[in-house]
């Protein structure tokens, strides 16, 4: 199969290269961009004028309930919204049901998501048994079932010397290690920023505190394992200013942010909208604002969807009781778009944080336009809008805060492996 | 969503959820209401018709006696019939979801849900759900609001002194788990009521309470100086056992109410309770029966206060 994407803008984070141009496709890798290849006959040529043409997004959460909570998403609806987000790669944390602790669990996820010809998916394999915080896993095992890295997901290790441990293990691999900076103890019980609207709300509230400890400690450990390690999801501006501190010091440390934390507040609660219900919780205004400013920086190297599809009942509960979470694949691209727009970054510095800078973190080659690359490309009309209604959702999570928004940027194809595998309908 | 979602669309009021972002001229009338309601009570025969043929359904999520029975006097004598649900031990035992049970019980007919649940916004959620023609009274939830209680402390505040603007009303104990207290400072602070104060250890007050309008003491002493109202709150005693608080005696002696302590505020104050009270562990008896305590008062006017509420809501 050769394809010819033609006149659209090329943009590669990357290499920087931004033209309009021709890309040319054959046996799922990109062999040129510009001049045509001599004897080259396009099977299909897709007309990319007035869109832009970007590696495909590279998603470093995205949760696709498999195995354990089918009944609130399966692999093949999830991969299908990845697809139609533009997501070509996607890192799936281990809080599935059995968590992916072992081998086998990960490679029959491998092997499923495989034969779906979608998107890519990279386990992160659980770091604890049963994530439990309390036995180590086999990590080198998993390594070599398909993991990536290993994580806690959303359940933190209160126990500090597993955490010391299980930092050396990984770094004797050269494993890199994901944590979501909460500690346990002073998260308990909470649901929201320990704020105002919380005290109003008459919500138990989560301080600040429970990141920033975390965020001290894990530096700590860093400092004492030399262990690589990635912050998923900070919500605080003191988070932010400790990591960028961190790294300024040399620390091996990454971190990423989340597209609802990226443009919400505590104040979008509002009268208890379930929708808003997240972990991490929103925060406060000046907290949002000091990530907006990370990401610009760089010392939020990524964002993510964090996606997490939820079903219906599970929302509809009293805002303390409904699951945290919302979807977010189909979300990725135009929130990113909106965050440069807003804060008069360049479209090839946003399209970065979801491309090429999870990609390193990953460790992919992955997410960058480059002859001889592996074809996972992205479409998208930058000008084009969409209503967040659940019927234009592909995800079988409906739930996300954004629902009703107007959304700027609407992905046309996308293409993993030189293959379409989402076009949009005209 | 930025909607009061209590408020019809000409600003009158549809659901009683909080006092959070009333209008005065809506507590004003609700009090003035009450007022009117206080006769039925004294009267030989303790009813009147306005609500008659009207089915006002008590859902309580969580244990409650007094305010469950106060509610259900008060749509008797509005001549309601009224259903009393203990849910916790039904419905939802069995596994179903709020809002089915709220839908099962719509479907019979009601005209108003009086609701008690032990999670902050569960009223607003079942007010998000529930036919236009159905009213819904927040009873009390979670951390969050506690109205009709929020009312009748004013209410009890009014009879007894009579305007709000020259008022100095300290609020003490466990602001940060009460939804009375968060129901009073809107209250309190709506009417007009130019110095609310809450004194209370650290552990006990809520991030950013000042932004509520009030002024925090955690010094009892200070605290209740020259105050014209005390209003004591309940201390759970599992906050006992928490990391909280060390001691009841503790608590006692640093914010328990005493005549010793009481002599600090105006020789007028008034000492208020929502109850039920812990004697001596946040109030002393001889404080609690004591001439100062209206108490009991607030008991009897919280029932004209409901009443004035469910006939505001469904007498339209």
């Amino acid at each position: 199969m050769k394809i010819k994407i033609s006149n659209g803008r090329v943009i590669d984070p990357k290499t920087q290269f931004d033209s309009i141009a021709d890309v040319y496709i054959a046996a799922g890798k990109i062999v040129s961009i510009g001049a045509m290849p001599a004897g080259f006959q396009a099977n299909r040529v897709i007309d990319a004028t007035n869109q832009i043409v970007c590696p495909g997004l590279v998603d470093l959460a995205a949760r696709l309930r498999e195995p354990g909570f089918e009944y609130r998403a399966t692999l093949e609806s999830e991969m299908n919204a990845a697809c139609a987000g533009g997501v070509t790669s996607l890192a799936c944390p281990p809080d599935t049901d059995p968590p992916l602790d072992e081998p086998g669990l990960v490679e029959m996820l491998k092997f499923r998501a495989k034969n779906l010809n979608q998107a890519r998916v990279y386990p992160i394999g659980a770091l604890t048994q049963k994530l439990e915080g309390l036995r180590l896993t086999e990590m080198a095992e998993l390594r070599d079932a398909g993991c990536v890295g290993f994580s806690q997901a959303d359940a933190p290790i209160s126990d500090t010397q597993v955490l010391v441990r299980a930092l050396e293990y990984a770094s004797t691999f050269g494993f890199t290690v994901w944590l979501r900076p909460e500690d346990a103890y002073l998260a308990k019980g909470g649901v929201a920023h320990d704020g105002f609207v919380a005290t109003r709300l008459g919500l138990p509230a989560i301080p600040v505190s429970a990141e920033t400890v975390a965020v001290a400690t894990i530096l700590l450990l860093v400092r004492e394992t030399n262990a690589r390690v990635h912050l998923c999801r900070l919500s605080s501006a003191q988070g932010v200013d400790m990591v960028r501190r961190a790294k300024a010091e040399g620390l091996n440390i990454s971190c990423d942010v989340s597209i609802n934390h990226l443009h919400l507040s505590e104040m979008d609660i509002g009268y208890f909208d379930p929708n808003y219900h997240l972990s991490p919780p929103l925060r406060s205004t000046r907290d949002r604002e000091a990530i907006r400013a990370g990401l610009a920086d760089g010392t939020i190297d990524a964002l993510c969807s964090n996606h997490t599809p939820v079903d219906d009942d599970a929302k509809q509960m009293p805002f303390a009781e409904a699951e945290a979470g919302a979807t977010g694949l189909e979300l990725l691209l135009p929130l990113a778009l909106k965050w440069a727009q807003d804060q008069g970054v360049s479209l090839a510095n946003a399209l970065a944080r979801i491309t090429h800078h999870p990609a390193q973190i990953l460790g992919l080659d992955a997410g960058h336009l480059t002859v001889g690359q592996v074809a996972d490309v992205c479409i998208f009309n930058p000008e084009s809008r969409w209503q967040v209604i659940p019927a234009n959702l592909r995800s079988q999570g409906k739930n996300t805060p954004f629902l009703g928004y107007e959304m700027q940027g609407a992905v046309t194809f996308t293409l993993v492996d030189g293959q379409v595998v989402f076009e949009a309908k005209k | 969503m930025t909607i009061n979602p209590q408020l019809n669309a000409d600003g009158s009021l549809r659901h009683l959820l909080t006092i959070d972002g009333l209008p005065r001229a809506i507590l004003t009338h609700i009090l003035d209401t009450a007022e009117g309601f206080i006769s039925v009570s004294e009267q030989e025969v303790k009813k009147v018709p306005l609500l008659r043929g009207k089915a006002i359904f008590n859902l309580f999520f969580e244990p409650s006696t007094r305010t469950r029975t106060t509610f259900e006097i008060a749509a008797k004598r509005l001549s309601a019939d009224v259903i009393n649900l203990n849910i916790n031990a039904s419905s939802q035992s069995k596994g179903e979801t709020l809002l089915d049970t709220v839908d099962n019980l719509a479907a019979m007919q009601a005209d108003m849900f009086v609701v008690r649940h032990a999670q902050s916004g569960a009223a607003h959620m079942i007010a998000r759900h529930v036919a236009p023609h159905i009213h819904v009274v927040n009873a009390g939830d979670g951390r969050h609001a506690h109205p009709t209680q929020g009312l009748l402390d004013v209410f009890t505040i009014r009879k007894y002194k009579g305007e709000f603007h020259n008022l100095r009303v300290a609020i003490v104990g466990d602001v940060l788990h009460s939804r009375v207290a968060r129901s009073q400072i809107h209250a309190l602070t709506t009417l007009g009521v130019p110095e609310v104060r809450v004194i209370a250890p650290k552990t006990l007050l809520p991030v950013g309470v000042e932004q509520m309008g009030v002024h925090v003491y955690h010094d009892m002493l200070q605290g209740l100086k020259d105050v014209d109202v005390v209003i004591m709150l309940r201390l759970q005693n599992e906050r006992m056992r928490g990391a909280r608080l060390p001691s009841s005696q503790e608590y006692f002696k640093y914010y328990g109410l005493t005549q010793e302590k009481l002599a600090l505020a105006r020789p007028d104050a008034i000492v208020m309770h929502p109850g039920p009270m812990n004697r001596g562990v946040e109030i002393d008896s001889s404080v609690a029966d004591g001439k100062q305590s209206v108490i009991l008062p607030q008991v009897t006017y919280g029932i004209a206060v409901r009443m004035a509420v469910m006939s505001i809501l469904a007498g339209n």
